[in-house]
């Protein structure tokens, strides 16, 4: 052992018996377990990625680009064939605004002779659709006879169809050619482009999605509010009852868990439908009359209430589990220090729940915020959420992009108020379980 | 018992608990104090001490029999009215809220206002000496230091009664002695009357007035400490208070102040019979290892004598403790103390040992 071990003052730097520095062996010894953990969490981050990141990277992506306008993968070959080459040209060279010349109607029409051959005019005339509703059968119509087309093309086109001469629709291919575009998430906020690309609100009639963002937030508040109420004081029951009942309790509480959703949704519809078991009953005991039975599902009403029932163990759980250890000596010094039973429960015992408050609410509004199977079944047409929105863009519309744009919306509001939970309570104050 | 000349300040009066119909926890409890009075409950855990005290905070009702506070009865009283302080074995302090607003809480709910507040809140602490931990939250504390912020709190609205629930029960020896101190210094000092309760006989011994030994839901014995050690009323206190040999026997003979006792192994010994009457009764005769003689100068005159065999001796700084074979036991301890001159016997050696006649208790066969 050298005298630098031996007499640390000495030395600058502590070094092992061997001689090596202590902090380099330490952090080499350190390392080591810290692979091996990697290597042990490994699969779960392969899994996450794949099945997590990845498709919410895609689908931010395909938010702010869809190149449906001007690429086209070959089914057969896999190859990328670029479309409308001219035309994204002479989109390049013109401001916007300017008045489509011959020029560029020639391009549209060798785009459109080139789109047919490669069998690609469907998913032009689909992505300018989204835009422009009711052109795709122009671009279908017209492709079918562009090869044939001759000189000059503005008149022939406008031939085919008078549609073609229409700003708004030049100004949707412009846009369309861009490699990047917000106009998805202009949509999505019911804005458009008028013919100038200027960005303008959407007539009266077709804004929706503010509307349905509006209304799945309001929902999913009083839902997180009525799960609140509710579970609260089963929460405190199962916390504070002798461990034989609780657990009795617990399996209640649990028991939605154990049956599918949508034996639970359908049972609802059974419930509350205007010929089902509530409103016979009350029909049956003349608490209402037969002409006037309440509508209680397929509308927000049914959409509340197959929520609620739903997501309320979410709320109970986490409250449980914060309530459960809370000594009732709080409450007791509590009482003993003057307090009666409601101050003490407003003083000492609430604010030791708040953990499980907000995580409960959390828990309980993002789930509400994303859901969609219920809403499906029992919402009828006011009781749709912005998810079911989102989903018919995916299954019915094909509008991906626009999806894309409304989840990712959708995301953002949920990390917003991720943000904001932390900033006024703390995230370190939640408690799941 | 001698009458207190004023009404009882506290008083349990044929007081019955049972929790599930089936069983007493307390049966038959008539206790009273006067004011200013520090009693401490001991007893083994589970005797239903706490049940006690949870009677009297008003957080259990009795089941059969009253409880007056100052003359009234309080069965019907809420526990916020009662106005009693009460320190809690896990000190009960509020985690969300600092060890000032901890104790600004009795007063606020009292309506008082704030100015006075935090004079009387710094003036609890000062006494406590934590008057720089107010800002503090209980987290960041450490037991001895959440220990006088209980008491703090539970003194802070100036209650005339204070119950303690095991309050020193998490503290190791040496701050748990301190505080005991402390405990009892306010108690002089306030005036207050305080019910104690404890498993810790030191405890008990050195801080109260009186003592009341529970056991299995009755109080065997009522008294003040001196009189508790030296003068155990049953074989139930005599054991659990400080350390005692026991020989069990029958009465040979009896006196007003002196009984005769044969041991199951022939030896007659002396003692003073407390429960027990009559001839041919059995007994457990209890002597303390301090008061057991073998040195034939310090006999008493006519006493009897017994034989002993030394098993082992054990050096303990300021005393020696010496095990000895007697009457078929192999745990009769002897304790002497460590004096010059004083004699260490070596094991195997024989000699005849005895006692004062009073130091001897004849007590009921448990
Ligand atoms: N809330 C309760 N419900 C039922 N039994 C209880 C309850 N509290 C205490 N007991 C029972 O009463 C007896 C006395 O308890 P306790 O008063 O806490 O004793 P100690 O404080 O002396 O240890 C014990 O047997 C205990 O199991
Ligand atoms: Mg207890």
């Amino acid at each position: 052992m050298s005298d630098a071990v031996s007499d640390p003052s000495r030395s600058e730097t502590l070094t092992t018996a061997d001689g090596k520095p202590l902090k380099a062996a330490l952090a080499r010894a350190q390392a080591r377990n810290r692979r091996r953990a990697f290597y042990l969490v490994l699969p779960l981050l392969l899994f996450v990625v794949v099945t997590f990141l990845i498709p919410i990277g895609q689908m931010l992506s395909m938010s702010v680009n869809n190149p449906a306008f001007y690429s086209w993968k070959d089914r057969d070959t896999g190859e990328k064939v670029p479309l409308m080459v001219d035309l994204r040209a002479w989109f390049d060279e013109n401001p916007v605004g300017t008045e489509p010349d011959e020029a560029a109607y020639a391009a549209l029409a060798a785009g459109l002779a080139h789109a047919r051959e490669t069998k690609s005019i469907g998913q032009i005339g689909t992505r300018i659709n989204y835009e422009v509703s009711g052109t795709r059968s122009m671009f279908t119509k017209s492709a079918r006879r562009a090869e044939k087309l001759e000189p000059p093309f503005k008149e022939a086109l406008l031939d085919i169809d008078e549609d073609w001469a229409d700003p708004r629709l030049w100004s949707a291919m412009r846009n369309a050619s861009k490699s990047f575009t917000v106009d998805f998430y202009l949509a999505a906020l019911d804005y458009t482009r008028d013919a100038d690309g200027n960005v303008v609100k959407v007539e009266e009639e077709r804004a929706v999605y503010i509307l349905l963002f509006k209304r799945t937030l309001v929902l999913s508040a009083f839902i997180t509010l009525l799960t609140l109420v509710l579970g609260f004081p089963i929460a405190h029951l199962l916390a504070t009852l002798p461990l034989r009942h609780s657990n009795l309790l617990m399996i209640f509480v649990l028991l939605p868990f154990w049956t599918s959703l949508l034996v639970r949704t359908t049972s609802w519809i059974v419930l509350l439908q205007s010929q089902g078991v509530i409103n016979d009953v009350w029909v049956a005991t003349g608490l209402i009359g037969d002409e006037n039975r309440l509508q209680m599902i397929y509308n927000q009403t049914g959409t509340v209430i197959a929520m609620t029932h739903i997501l309320l163990p979410f709320m109970v759980l986490p409250l449980y589990s914060v309530m459960r250890p809370i000594d009732p000596s709080y409450v007791r010094a509590a009482r003993s220090l003057g307090a009666t039973s409601w101050t003490a429960f407003r003083r000492v015992y609430l604010p030791q729940t708040v953990p499980g408050i907000g995580a409960g609410g959390l828990l309980v509004f993002i789930l509400a915020v994303g859901y969609y199977i219920t809403p499906a079944l029992v919402g009828g047409s006011s009781g749709q959420l912005i998810s079911n929105l989102i989903a018919f863009h995916m299954q019915k519309s094909l509008n991906w992009s626009l999806a894309a744009a409304l989840a990712s919306l959708l995301l953002a509001g949920v990390l917003l108020l991720y943000w904001l939970y932390d900033r006024l309570v703390g995230i370190d104050n939640l408690k799941l379980g | 018992m001698t009458e207190p000349a004023d009404p009882p300040f506290v008083e349990f009066d044929r007081v019955q608990k049972s929790y599930d119909g089936e069983t007493l926890v307390v049966k038959d409890l008539n206790l009273q104090m006067p004011k200013g009075e520090f009693l401490t409950m001991l007893g083994p855990s589970g005797s239903g001490k706490t049940t006690c005290l949870m009677m009297l905070a008003g957080f259990e009702t009795a089941t059969h029999g009253d409880i007056r506070l100052d003359g009234k009865p309080i069965n019907n009283i809420p526990p916020h009215k009662r106005g009693i302080g009460m320190v809690f074995q896990n000190y009960a302090l509020f985690p969300h809220m600092t060890v000032a607003e901890n104790l600004a809480f009795p007063l606020e709910v009292r309506g008082e206002a704030k100015t006075d507040r935090e004079a009387r809140v710094h003036t609890a602490l000062e006494m406590v000496q934590m008057g720089d931990f107010g800002a503090r939250r209980p987290a960041q504390l450490s037991g001895g230091q959440r220990q006088r912020v209980a008491l703090a709190r539970a003194l802070v609205f100036e209650p005339e009664l204070v119950l303690m629930d095991e309050p020193l029960g998490a503290l190791d020896k040496q701050l748990r002695e301190h505080m005991q101190f402390e405990i009892k210094h306010l108690h002089e000092k306030l005036g207050i009357t305080v019910v104690y309760v404890t498993h810790d006989q030191t405890e008990a011994l050195t801080m109260s007035d009186r003592v009341a030994v529970f056991n299995d839901g009755v109080i065997q014995q009522l008294a003040p400490p001196d009189e508790l050690y030296e003068r155990p009323q049953n074989s139930f206190v005599a054991g659990f208070i400080g350390e005692n040999n026991r020989l069990e026997g029958k009465i040979e003979g009896i006196e007003a102040d002196k009984a005769v006792v044969r041991l199951k192994t022939g030896e007659l010994i002396d003692a003073t019979p407390v429960n027990v009457t009559s001839v041919g009764q059995e007994t457990l005769v209890s002597i303390r290892p301090e008061r057991v003689e073998f040195k034939p100068e310090n006999f008493d005159e006519g006493a009897h004598t017994i034989e002993a065999e030394v098993l082992e001796f054990i050096y303990m700084g300021d005393s020696f403790r010496t095990r000895l074979r007697v009457a078929g036991h192999d745990d009769f301890v002897m304790k002497s103390r460590n004096m010059l001159g004083q004699e260490r016997l070596q094991p195997g050696r024989k000699l005849p040992i005895s006692w004062h006649p009073q130091d001897a208790r004849a007590l009921d066969a448990m």
